[in-house]
Formats: C-alpha cells, structure tokens, sequence
C-alpha cells in the first residue's frame, strides 16, 4: 500500500491523468440536484474556481461556520472534517481542499429539519488550506483552515 | 455487488444522529498499479438518506473522500422504532440502499 501511494505522490499533478476522473452523469453546471453529479465543480483545478462552479462568487468569511478538525493530520488519506454552520437557513455544506488535484471533495444538501452541521473523512494530499463554503439564503460564506498533513494520502 | 453498509441512528430529544460507515475503495483516478497502468477512477458520487419518504440529507461526492467513507449527521421528527435509508451511486453506476431502525 505504501508503494502505491508513493507512486501515487509523484503522478498526482499529470493533467492528463485528471482526465481519468471524469465520470459519466448529467451536467448541469452551478446547480446542485440531488441526482445529478455536478461534474464542473468536481473537475476544477482551484479553489475559487470550485467556488464559482458551485454557483457562489466572492463568498463573505464568517466566523459562524465553526470546522471541527485536528490542526495536524498523521494520516492524509483519512482526515476528519466537521463542518457546523450557525448560519440561519443554511442549504447546503461543501467542503474544499487546497492543493489536491481537484479541490472539491464534497457538497451536502441540508434540507430543512436537518441540522446544518455534517462530519466525513477526506484525503489530502499535503498540507493545505481546508474551506468549508456554506449556502444560506442564498448568500454564500466561507471559513477556512489549515491541516498539515504528516503523510500524502490522496491514493487512499 | 458492494458489501452491506453500517447505520447508526440513534434519537434523543427529537434529534436523530445517524452515523454511516460504507464499504466502497473510493479509487481517485490518479493512481497507478505496479505495472504503471492507471488505475480506472471508481467512488461515490452520490449520497441520499431518507426518513418516511423524506430527503433529510443528500450529499455529491467526489474522489476525495476518504476510503471506505464515513458520514455523521442529524436530524430533526424521527422517533425511535422509523426506519432510516441511505442509498449511495458510484460513477459506474453501482447502486447500493441500506435500512437501519432508529433506537
């Protein structure tokens, strides 16, 4: 397993092999259905670019999205993330890693009756900032913060 | 076919936590094996858990969540004894619905 990953380590940034990624789906880009993979968000290189994907441009900082996350994670392919936002009708909940291939790791609907806070386990390539970009009334916020990573793990 | 998933929900003062634990390898795309050969990207795009008919989350994934991923959230109504699905879809298509009862 760790040859792999190192292996991994070195091929990660081949454009190329980004190519690889895309998967089959309906696209409808900046939209976020259900059942519909939002595969332009999913393939962005940048951070803002992701952002933009998603439909937000120049989300505001808030220090009402609080991210529950170690500030040093031993292992970078298994990283836990909370996300929590105190934000009044949030929607939706994406979380954005820095430096990886492709920034966006995931996005959550959050429906009404269910509480705007949501917890999974990311991969991180390496030290990066970690976003959390949440949807309120359809104004979009952000938060951010870094993890450094001790060992690469985007090969899983 | 993929291997069943865990579900936890547990309802406390109104509030369901349900935690999820899927069995899936989350292959990024980016990796090659030994002979050099990339490794075909295969991960769960899509994620919806339902209560009584009702979405209460719904979530797009992309490679980066970690290996045999893992899910915790809440939610409000559900009373001990309703039953709690989660249904995920992978980018070939693979589909895979599990039910849980709220304790």
């Amino acid at each position: 397993m760790n040859h792999t990953r190192r292996r991994m380590l070195k091929t990660g940034g081949g454009a190329g092999l980004l190519a690889m990624l895309v998967a089959a789906g309906i696209v409808r880009p900046g939209e976020a259905l259900a059942a519909d993979w939002n595969k332009a968000a999913f393939e962005t290189k940048t951070v803002p670019d992701a952002i933009k994907a998603l439909g937000a441009s120049a989300p505001a900082n808030s220090a009402d999205i609080v991210m529950r996350a170690a500030d040093i994670a031993e292992n970078g392919a298994v990283v836990p993330v909370g996300i929590e936002s105190k934000i009044p009708g949030t929607e939706s909940i994406s979380i954005l890693i820095d430096k990886n291939p492709n920034p966006l790791a995931a996005s959550f609907d959050i429906p009404a009756g269910t509480e705007p806070s949501v917890t999974t386990r990311v991969k991180m390539g390496q030290t990066a900032d970690v976003y959390a970009l949440v949807k309120a009334n359809g104004k979009y916020y952000v938060t951010k913060k870094e993890i450094k990573v001790t060992l690469g793990g985007c090969g899983g | 076919m993929a291997d069943p998933m865990r579900i936890r929900a547990v309802a406390k003062d109104g509030v369901v936590n349900v935690k999820v634990l899927m069995s899936h390898e989350m292959e990024t795309g980016q990796r090659k094996d030994n002979s050099g050969n990339v490794v075909p990207a295969h991960f769960i795009q899509s994620v919806t858990a339902s209560w009584q008919g009702k979405t209460v989350l719904s979530a797009q994934w992309g490679p980066a969540v970690s290996k045999n991923p893992f899910l915790e959230f809440n939610f409000k109504g559900g009373q001990k004894g309703d039953k709690v699905q989660v249904t995920w879809t992978d980018n070939k298509g693979d589909k895979r619905t599990d039910e849980a009862t709220i304790n």
